[in-house]
């Protein structure tokens, strides 16, 4: 009897929210992936018009690009991988600084996206683009 | 007592099977969903070191593809003319206020074809874009 007694009782794990808990950790990892996001540089483009913006020259830096995928900056030819450095100094020396990009029509789209890349490392914040047209 | 001999009495839903019902649904929905997915064209992406994720969903991205042939395609739309780009790009920022155009252009490609593209897009105010690029070390 009392062997009996013992296998009345029934002893078991509640098995009724192991649903709720493997969808919790479902939810959790669906949110938390991200899956393959889309990467890449921001920019925000010029606003259309032709509304002349008068900007003070010495917040301009010109930076040009030739078809060579060679950089001036300031009347300079320097090394696309030096911009960051020179752009830093300047926007050191003056936070305002706009840098206006134009780029020639033959030049690769490569050069332009490292120049971009090194505004970016430089902090510049402020990048526009010169119509390429105005010449 | 009659209460206590009732109560002996279980009687249980079995709800052990029930993450396998919900699986099966999930499966299914999952196989039946299409994503929305452009083949778009065939490029090869610069590389850039500063590269960050798009802070918005992919729903308001469209994305225009140039390759190194200077064709341009828009969300699997070809773009012959040039000209065109402007009321695709004006219709998608009506549906869409939030809109960000990824530009996933070839490395090799010329800008003259990028400028044109920028213009196109001042002219149909769709302002803000990203260009796709491949995280790499410079």
């Amino acid at each position: 009897m009392l062997i009996g007694k013992k296998k009345e009782k029934d002893v078991e794990i509640p098995s009724a929210s192991l649903a709720d808990i493997v969808f919790l950790l479902l939810i959790f990892f669906l949110v938390t992936t991200s899956i393959d996001t889309e990467k890449g540089l921001d920019l925000v483009l010029p606003p259309p018009g032709n509304e002349e913006v008068k900007i003070p020259k010495k917040n301009i830096t010109n930076l040009f690009i030739n078809a060579a995928g060679q950089a001036m900056i300031d009347n300079e030819v320097v090394d696309v991988n030096q911009l960051s450095g020179i752009i830093k100094e300047k926007l050191f020396e003056n936070p305002l600084l706009i840098v206006s990009l134009k780029t020639h029509k033959d030049s690769e789209y490569r050069v332009y996206v490292e120049v971009l890349d090194q505004l970016k490392k430089a902090g510049a914040k402020r990048i526009s683009l010169a119509d390429p047209d105005e010449e | 007592m009659q209460f206590k001999k009732k109560s002996k009495i279980k009687l249980a839903i079995p709800t052990a099977s029930m993450p396998d019902i919900i699986f099966m649904l999930l499966i299914f929905f999952m196989v039946a969903t299409v994503i929305r997915q452009y083949s778009g064209l065939k490029v090869k992406l610069p590389e850039a070191a500063k590269v960050q994720k798009l802070k918005v969903s992919k729903r308001h991205i469209s994305t225009i593809w140039v390759d190194k042939n200077n064709n341009v395609v828009m969300d699997d739309i070809p773009v012959k003319n040039i000209k065109t780009l402007r009321n695709l790009a004006y219709q998608k920022l009506v549906a869409d206020p939030q809109l960000i155009i990824s530009i996933k252009a070839d490395k090799l490609a010329k800008m003259s074809i990028i400028n044109d593209v920028h213009q196109e897009l001042r002219k149909a105010n769709t302002l803000r874009v990203n260009y796709s690029a491949l995280p790499g070390e410079f």
